[in-house]
This record gives C-alpha cells, structure tokens and sequence, in this order.
C-alpha cells in the first residue's frame, strides 16, 4: 500500500514541516480558541465594556501564543530531546539572574525585564523540568529506577529550581512544580514508597533549609505563610469573592452586569480572581461550561499521552497534562475558598503576558508530542534506528 | 527481553494514568460540589450580602409640618439654610487654592479653613466637606456667580426650624432639637444625623403629625463608597401643617405690652385669651421667653446657664406651670359656693369693720375702718375681704372646694401641654392625708380670700373666669384648631363661628350653676372695673364708634409671696415698692368681656407685680385689642386657608 511508505517515514521522523502541520490537532486548537474566547469576553467585561486596558492586548498575546504553539509543535521531538538539559539550564540560569537583578512587584522578585516583555522565569521552567524529566526517564525500564540512587539526578533537576523559586518568594509555583515533577516520577514507575520517604525527607529538611535563607527572604516567606498579617487583605478578598460566586446563582447575573466585579468589591478581577467574574455573570452554568472545556483539554492531554509511542513523549504529555490540570484547579479551588490564596492564574483566561505565552509553550510541547507520537526514539534521544 | 521490558512499562503507564486521571477527576468533582454549594445552596445568603455591599439606603428627611396660627399665619416654619461644601476631588488636588478663592466671596476664619484642610485630608477624596453653613441668601448668590471659577464647590440647602414669634409664643410652641437616645423607638428618621425632634410645646405633643414620614433613597456604591447610581427614590410625606387657636396678633401685642409696661428685670408675667364658648386660647404668652433656635443648634452653655439660672424661670411656661396663689381672684368662687349652699343671699348685707376676729386671732381687711355693711356683688366690686371671712367661715374648706373644682381651680385642664401643673385646692381630708393634722377654722378665712393653701395655674383662672362669663359652661381651654390637612379641618375652617354661644350652649355641658348666682357675680365683677372698684384701671378706652360703649369685667387680686409678720403688719401697710422685686406680692387679674354679649376671658399674673392694679392695667390694653379684632367672630371662610403658601418642596439630601 502507497501508506505504508508514508507511515513509516512518519515513524522515522522524517516529515517535512508542512506534513507535521496538517499532523497537528485542530480540534484541540479549537477549544484552546473556545476557552480564549470566553477570558475575552470577561476582560471585556471587566473594563466595563472596553477592549482596553485588557481584552485587546491579550488578544494580540493570543496571536503571537498560537504562532509560538505551532512552531513549537513541528520542532523535531527528538531535538527537544536532547537539548532538554541545556533548556533546564539555561531556565536556571535565569532563575540564578531573577534573584540577582530581578524587578521586585508584588513584594516578590519574580521578573527579568528584557524590555520587550517582563520574563517570569519560574514560569518557563515548568515546561522545562517536564522534558528534563521526561528526557531522564526516557528508555529507562523499572528495574533501571528501583535502585534508590537513581532518583538522585532527578531530585536534584527538581529542587534546585524549586529552592530557587521559593525564596522569591513564589511558594505557589514552587509546589506547582514540585507537583508536575512528581507526576512525571510517578508515571515513570517511580516505587510509591520513595514519593513517601521522599515526602517526609523534605518536610525534614525544612528547618535547615530555612537557616540558609536570608533574613528578608525569610521575611518573603513569612508573609506569604501569614496573610493574616493584613487582615483586610486576602481574607476581605475571599469573603468577597464568595459572595461574588454565591450571589451569581445558577444561571448568574448577566453578561457585564456582575455587581461585585462592577463596582469593585472584587479584587483582581481581570488576574487571579477572574474565575469568580466569569462565575458571577454567568452563573453555575457558565461555571461548569468552563470547566467541561478544561477538562476536555485533559482528555486530549491523556489520549495524547496513550497514543504516543515513545516513553519520552508519553512523560511528557502526562507532565504537561497534570501542570495544565494543576493551573486551573488551583486557581478555580482558591477563588472559591477551598484552598489559601496563591497566586495562580487561571488558564487561558486570566490577563498576563507570561502566564498565557507559557501556557501556549506547554500547548505547544503537547502538540509536538502528537504530532510526534509516533516517531520511533533511541533510547538517548540519539536519530537513529532502532 | 526489550519487548517484554516495554510491555511491562506500558502497563505500568496505563494504570498509574487511570490513578493520576482518577485523582484528577476527584478534585475536579470537589470542585464542582464546591461550586454547586456556593452558587445553589448558599445562594441566596451570599445575594443577599451582595445587596448589602452595593445597596446603600439613605433616609429622606420629610419636611416638617409648619405651625399656624388660626388665620394661618406663621407661626413655626421650616427656613431654607444653605451651605457650602467642598468636593476635593473635583478641585483638581488644589483645595487650598479653591478655599482661597471662597474666601474672598465669604468670610472664612482661619479656624474654619484649618478645620477644612484636616478634614479633606481624613476623608475620601470624593467626600464633599462642608466648609461653612448659614449662608445668607446673598453669600449664597455670590459664590453661585462666581462658580465657573470654584472646581469642586457645591452649594447645598437643608431646612431648619423657624419661628417668626421669637420668644413671644417660645413657651407655648416649644422648639426642636437633636434626638436623644431615648427618643429613639424604632424610626429610622430618628437615627438621621442632624434630624430634629420637637421637645417641647407643641413641637413636642404634635411631634408625630409635625414630623411626616421619611422618604427613602436606595443608591448603589462601588467599593470605595462612591455613588455610581440612584436606584430607586420613594419620596416621604411631610409633616402635616397644624392650625393653632392662637391669634398671632393678639399674642404678639400681649408680648409687647407686657414689655411696654415693666421693666426688663421685672418681666415675669403670664397672660392668657381664651374663647369663652369654644375655650380656644387666642393667646398664650408667659414671659420671659427666650430664643427658640438656640435650642434647633444646642444651646451655648453661657446661654444655658443665663436661661436656667434666670429669677425669672425663662424655662417655664407661666401659663400652666406657674402657681400662684389667686388671691381676690378667688373670691368669685367663694361667693358661688355660698349662694349654691345657700349659706348667705345676694342683697344680706356682711358688716365690714376693717377686721374679723376668730378665736384669739383676728383677720384684717385691706380697706383700714372696713367698708361698712355690704352685699355680695359690692364685696367683689370692692373686694371686701371681711365679707368673704364670714362667707368662708359659714362655708368651711370643703364646701368652697366643690365649687372651685366645678370651676376648674386646683383640677388639669387637660389642654394636653406638657408640664401642666394641677395646683392645689386644699380639703379637710387633704390636709389630713398630708399633714396628719385636722383642719382650722382660721384656715377656712385664708381660704375665702384665696390664700393660704390655695394655688392655681393662670390657664385654671382663665377658664375659671370663663366659666363665669359663658353662665356656666364646662368650656375647656384647647389649643390645636385642626390639622390643616385633613377633612376635619376643611369643616372646623368653614365653620360659621357667628353663633358659636348658642352651639355651645346646646353642645357643652352645664355646671348647674342657676343664671341669677352668676349675674350677681358679674354685676360684681362690671362694678370692680366700672362702678368706682378696685380694678377701675381696666376701664376700657375703646376709640371705634361701634364699640365705644362695650365694657369689661374683671376682678383684681394681689397675693402675698412671703408671709408678712404680724409686727410688721402692726405698723401698718407694708410698702410694695420699698420692698425688693422678690419680695413683693403677686399681682392678678382676671376679666371677660364684651361685657354686654361676653366672648373673651382673660387672665394676668405678674410675678412680685405688687397689685392687682397693675395687672388690669396690662389686661385692658390686650383686651382692647382683642375686642377690636373680635378673631372669634370671624368667619374662617376656606378662602382665607388657601391663601397660606403651600409647604416647601423636600430637602434635598446632602450630596
């Protein structure tokens, strides 16, 4: 048959950029635009009915992201492969320069200003670790990663960016990547028992590390652990926030028409507290609409991971799946009180640069592996045969 | 063996992605349940705080009622006050500037801008600061003129109590003043910051109709407490307008000729006009009065204190909680009292030899030598007091006080004012309860002259006198005509009050007293103002032709404050005026008149007046003018009612 021609140059890898472009998923990119939409018009309506200060210019953001989702997506998978370390790398380089030179927002040190556009480091390095990860994992059988010391290198990819993250003091992207790392490990076949031990290990570590830590990043970390420290603050916003959600009821309040939102009582409401709008003005309804497209993006995040042939691109799929899953969960479980207040966005939806170009990245490393599934890797992420 | 080794790690993938995508699943689940709870179940607490973050509710204050008097002349009115504020938010961050340039249209002291400045710097930037209030109507057009050039400069109107009388009708209208803690029962009006209440006169016993009903204003407020827009307005009713019986010109003219008549130390004095048939008080004046606005801002404390520390009791209205003993006033009703116990005639005569000696005690008579043998209506005329000893002798206390309680002496009279004072019409068994002693025959004789236990309040004269006048009438004094809203007072306006004596005469009932008692005793009263007796100085003087001829009745009284020692009195008559203002005896004097067809009764009390005399004086002048005016006689056509201004418009909330 003419196809299997075809098909096997698929599997070696061989597609020329057009081929991989009609290999991406289309569908998936149309519910990602679905769900940009609807942060659209919720920033559209947090302006009072104005493009500017926020829908416009995330629109433009959007753009530029699907152009970096589809270029990022017909790179070659074994590329990214092995250049995963030096991504790691040059990620923790910029990690070391935000605590160096950084700009300090937000009592934080989070952003490198290359001054055409505010980088957030921390954001980059959850794409980062995944195919560090997953470039680790990759050929690795069970019996290779039972010993104990196996686990070194990978623990050490994780928590020097994590350490590094904390002391910003980001403690909420930290945990998102310590998270996504440890659902990497634990597809790879990664013993339960380890996560425990490795689990009660840091807690102990916890009181050492912290002898370590200058006094004003102590300070940093004190302040988060402690809202309480300003009373009106997050707990006011919480509070708000319900009854933002509560008074929206089942079917909400109508397009532009949230009170709470409207009139200020809910903070950040074009950021963090975005969900809550969008549940304001539309309702539980609206609420779970949302959510049912997060969710299906999940579904093709595990479909993605299933379908993959090689061990490499089903980790990463998986880590990239559990980081969208961690975003939105996050985010959608604080504004809604079940969890403290951390700063997480809301995917796709919330108004900022980083997170939504990140975001487009992590989309654009999922599609690569799809695009990729069925490319035949070497064990070290070498172009040759099996 | 690399097969086998992939199969097992596919395996392994598949199921740890079941797990993960279960655990997955479960928080997703957690936050649909947390969702349903807080948008389902909870709903409608959390609708409910939402309203209450963005829905603010602001009172409308109603306009009060206006006080008229019975021609609807102003009595108590609301006045338009303006003021200025300031929004520093509109002054473009330039207050100082704004404040400099206002003060040079208005006067500003440098306390008030120093006030400003703090406050503009305590308070939003949108919060508009008053900068100074009372503005004249010309201040008020000067910075209005001037407004191009004033960002952020507004000018606001409040209402606020005035009362055109000053402290004439201050005693009988009451003032407003701020709300008390326990004035509070439960209307929001009340909690208004600034909102006045009436608390005293009758400000303060038509407080409910005066007051209305609040209007109420629902505005949303963003979370800065900004208005962002009205949602709904529900205007208030304001106060009903109350139709007094007052005569705003006969009260002010008693006002003025007190005033004319004493010294300013010696103004202590009430007054009062009543009508004989309907018992509507025409006027009602006790004086000193004092300035009711002090009282809608509080009162200074130097203010407080010179009021309250007055000799002259400024606070206390004369007319219903002063007591006095009547003195010859009182003589009317022992008389009565002896032709009803048919304890002596009108024609059998009483010797009169200057004094009565009972027991080893004896009574003198004013008139040194006495005034010989007399009757009834020439011992009123000439205020014998040897021939009441012997009346009140025959009498006993108990007696006389059956009389003067018919009469209205010692008893409320319900006028409904607050503060009223009963007086005190003494009985045997009074004595008994409250001394624990027995009652003297000497005491009956005080009594018969009115001294001794015996004091009334001026309104219980004023009735008293009316009941005398109207033949025996149970008249009651009433102050409020009717509230010029309802159809109550359409009625009482177009009542024709031309035959008002014959309405009463069928409608309010009688005291019993036979018509020939009665006569007597006004021959007795015409005669002390006419035929050569003690009160001759309230001999009418009446210039119009058509009334030239009408008289006035009255009787006289003078009463001592302080017991007079008997060696003293053994010297010979004290001298009033050596004495000092608080020593001196009080000076009565209650008459009625027209005396040929009465309408009007009237009653005076000055205070330390020294005699009677001086109160016929005052009373002459204020029933003359009460005669020329005749306000009981005029028709109160519906006419004359439409003509009075309609009530403002409602304040406008501060901004």
């Amino acid at each position: 048959m003419s196809d299997i021609g075809f098909s096997s140059r698929l599997r070696r890898g061989d597609m020329i950029a057009p081929e991989k472009v009609f290999q991406v998923s289309w569908s998936l990119i149309f519910w990602l635009v679905c769900i940009f939409a609807f942060g659209f018009a919720t920033l559209y309506s947090a302006a009072n009915g104005k493009l500017m200060p926020w829908a416009e210019p995330q629109l433009a953001r959007f753009i530029i992201g699907l152009g970096l989702l589809l270029g990022v997506a017909v790179i070659d998978i074994r590329f990214l492969m092995r250049y995963a370390y030096v991504i790691w790398v040059l990620v923790l380089v910029l990690l070391i320069g935000v605590e160096l030179r950084g700009v300090i927002g937000g009592g934080a040190r989070r952003w490198i200003d290359l001054g055409f556009i505010n980088l957030q480091p921390s954001e980059l390095m959850k794409p980062a670790i995944v195919l560090a990860l997953a470039r680790y994992f990759h050929g690795r059988g069970l019996e290779e990663i039972s010993s104990p010391f196996s686990l070194l290198v990978p623990l050490g990819l994780i928590l020097v960016p994590a350490a590094l993250i904390v002391v910003q003091p980001d403690l909420g992207t930290a945990l998102v990547i310590i998270m996504t790392a440890a659902a990497v490990l634990f597809m790879a076949g990664v013993r339960l028992w380890k996560f425990i031990a490795v689990g009660a290990a840091g807690l102990a570590a916890v009181p050492i590390a912290w002898t370590f830590l200058h006094d004003y990043q102590k300070d940093r970390i004190r302040t988060f652990l402690d809202p309480e420290r300003d009373p009106l603050g997050t707990g006011y916003h919480i509070l708000q926030s319900k009854i933002a959600l509560g008074s929206g009821g089942v079917f909400g309040k109508g397009f532009m028409q949230g009170t709470q939102s409207r009139l200020s009582f809910l903070p950040e409401r074009q950021t963090d507290f975005i969900f809550t709008m969008f549940a304001e003005e539309h309702g539980m309804v609206g609420g779970l609409v949302l959510l049912g497209l997060y969710v299906l993006v999940l579904i093709y995040g595990y479909a993605i991971a299933f379908r993959c042939r090689h061990q490499f691109g089903r980790l990463v799929a998986m880590g990239i799946t559990t980081t969208f899953f961690l975003y939105f969960f996050i985010n959608i479980a604080m504004v809604t009180g079940l969890i403290p207040v951390v700063g997480v966005p809301l995917p796709l939806i919330s108004y900022g640069g980083t997170a939504l170009l990140t975001l487009m990245l992590c989309m654009g490393v999922l599609m690569n592996v799809w695009v990729h599934r069925d490319v035949q890797m070497a064990s070290r992420g070498s172009f040759g045969y099996f | 063996m690399m097969l086998s080794r992939d199969g097992d790690w596919a395996k392994m993938f598949t199921r740890r992605a079941m797990v993960l995508g279960g655990a997955q699943g479960a928080l997703i689940s957690a936050l649909v349940g947390r969702m349903y709870y807080l948008q389902v179940i909870e709903s409608e607490r959390y609708k409910v705080l939402a309203d209450g973050n963005r829905i603010s509710v602001q009172i409308l204050p109603p306009p009060r009622g206006r006080i008229l008097d019975r021609f609807g002349q102003p009595l108590a009115t609301n006045k338009q006050q303006f003021r200025v504020l300031i929004n520093p938010e509109q002054t473009n961050n330039r207050v100082l500037d704004t404040l400099n340039s206002l003060s040079s249209l208005i006067e500003l002291a440098d306390y008030e801008r120093e006030r400003v400045r703090k406050e503009v710097g305590r308070h939003r930037s949108f919060v508009p600061i008053t900068v100074k209030e009372n503005l004249s109507w010309e201040e008020m057009a000067r910075i209005q003129v001037n407004a191009p050039d004033l960002p952020g400069v507004i000018i606001d109107e409040a209402l606020t109590r005035n009362y055109p009388l000053k402290e004439d009708a201050a005693h009988l209208l009451g003032y407003v003043s701020s709300v008390d803690k326990a004035d509070l029962n439960g209307d929001p009006l009340l909690q208004l910051p600034g909102f006045r209440i009436g608390k005293a006169g009758i400000e303060k016993i038509q407080d409910t109709i005066l007051r209305g009903n609040g209007g109420s204003r629902q505005v949303e407020v963003n979370a800065y407490g900004r208005e962002v827009r009205e949602l709904e307005r529900r205007e208030g009713e304001p106060g009903e307008d109350l139709l007094l019986t007052i005569d705003e010109r006969i009260q002010t003219f008693a006002g003025d000729t007190i005033a004319s008549h004493l010294p300013v130390e010696e103004q202590s004095v009430s007054l009062n006009v009543m009508d004989i048939y309907t018992g509507e008080m025409l006027a009602m004046v006790s004086t000193p009065g004092f300035d009711p606005h002090i009282f809608s801002r509080a009162p200074t404390p130097q203010e407080w204190k010179e009021l309250s520390t007055d000799p002259r009791s400024a606070l206390t209205n004369k007319s219903i909680a002063g007591r006095y003993s009547p003195g010859s006033t009182f003589k009317m009703c022992v008389a009565l009292a002896g032709l009803e116990n048919n304890v002596i005639q009108p024609d059998q005569p009483v010797h009169c030899g200057g004094h009565t000696t009972l027991g080893s005690n004896t009574w003198y008579c004013w008139k040194k030598g006495g005034h010989g043998s007399i009757d009834m209506a020439n011992a009123i005329t000439n205020s014998c007091d040897c021939y009441f000893y012997e009346v009140a002798r025959r009498l006993g206390v108990d007696r006389i006080a059956a009389m003067a309680k018919k009469l209205s002496l010692g008893e409320l009279t319900g006028i409904g004012l607050p503060g009223e004072q009963r007086g005190l019409m003494p009985t045997e068994a009074w004595k008994k309860a409250a001394r624990g002693e027995a009652w003297m025959q000497g005491e009956n004789l005080n009594v018969g002259i009115g001294q001794g236990q015996v004091n009334v309040t001026p309104l219980q004269l004023v009735t008293y006198v009316a009941r005398i006048a109207n033949g025996g009438l149970m008249v009651k004094p009433t102050l409020v005509r009717a509230h010029a809203t309802t159809a109550v007072a359409a009625a009482a306006i177009a009542r024709d009050n031309a035959d008002a004596a014959a309405a009463a005469m069928t409608t309010i009932p009688s005291l019993g007293i036979p018509q020939a008692h009665m006569a007597v005793i006004q021959r007795g009263m015409f005669g002390a103002v006419n035929g050569g007796g003690t009160a001759a100085r309230a001999a009418l003087q009446i210039k119009d032709p058509e009334k030239k001829d009408w008289k006035m009745a009255g009787k006289t009284g003078s009463a001592q404050t302080h017991r007079v020692k008997r060696s003293i009195r053994a010297l010979g008559e004290v001298k009033q005026e050596t004495l000092p203002w608080g020593l001196r005896d009080n000076a009565l004097f209650v008459g009625f008149g027209p005396y040929h067809a009465p309408r009007y009764a009237i009653s005076c009390v000055i205070e330390h007046g020294k005699a009677g005399a001086f109160a016929a004086q005052i009373v002459k002048d204020v029933m003359e003018e009460t005669l020329r005016l005749d306000p009981s006689r005029k028709p109160r056509v519906e006419d004359q009612v439409a003509a009075i201004t309609p009530a403002p418009t409602p304040a406008k909330n501060p901004s």
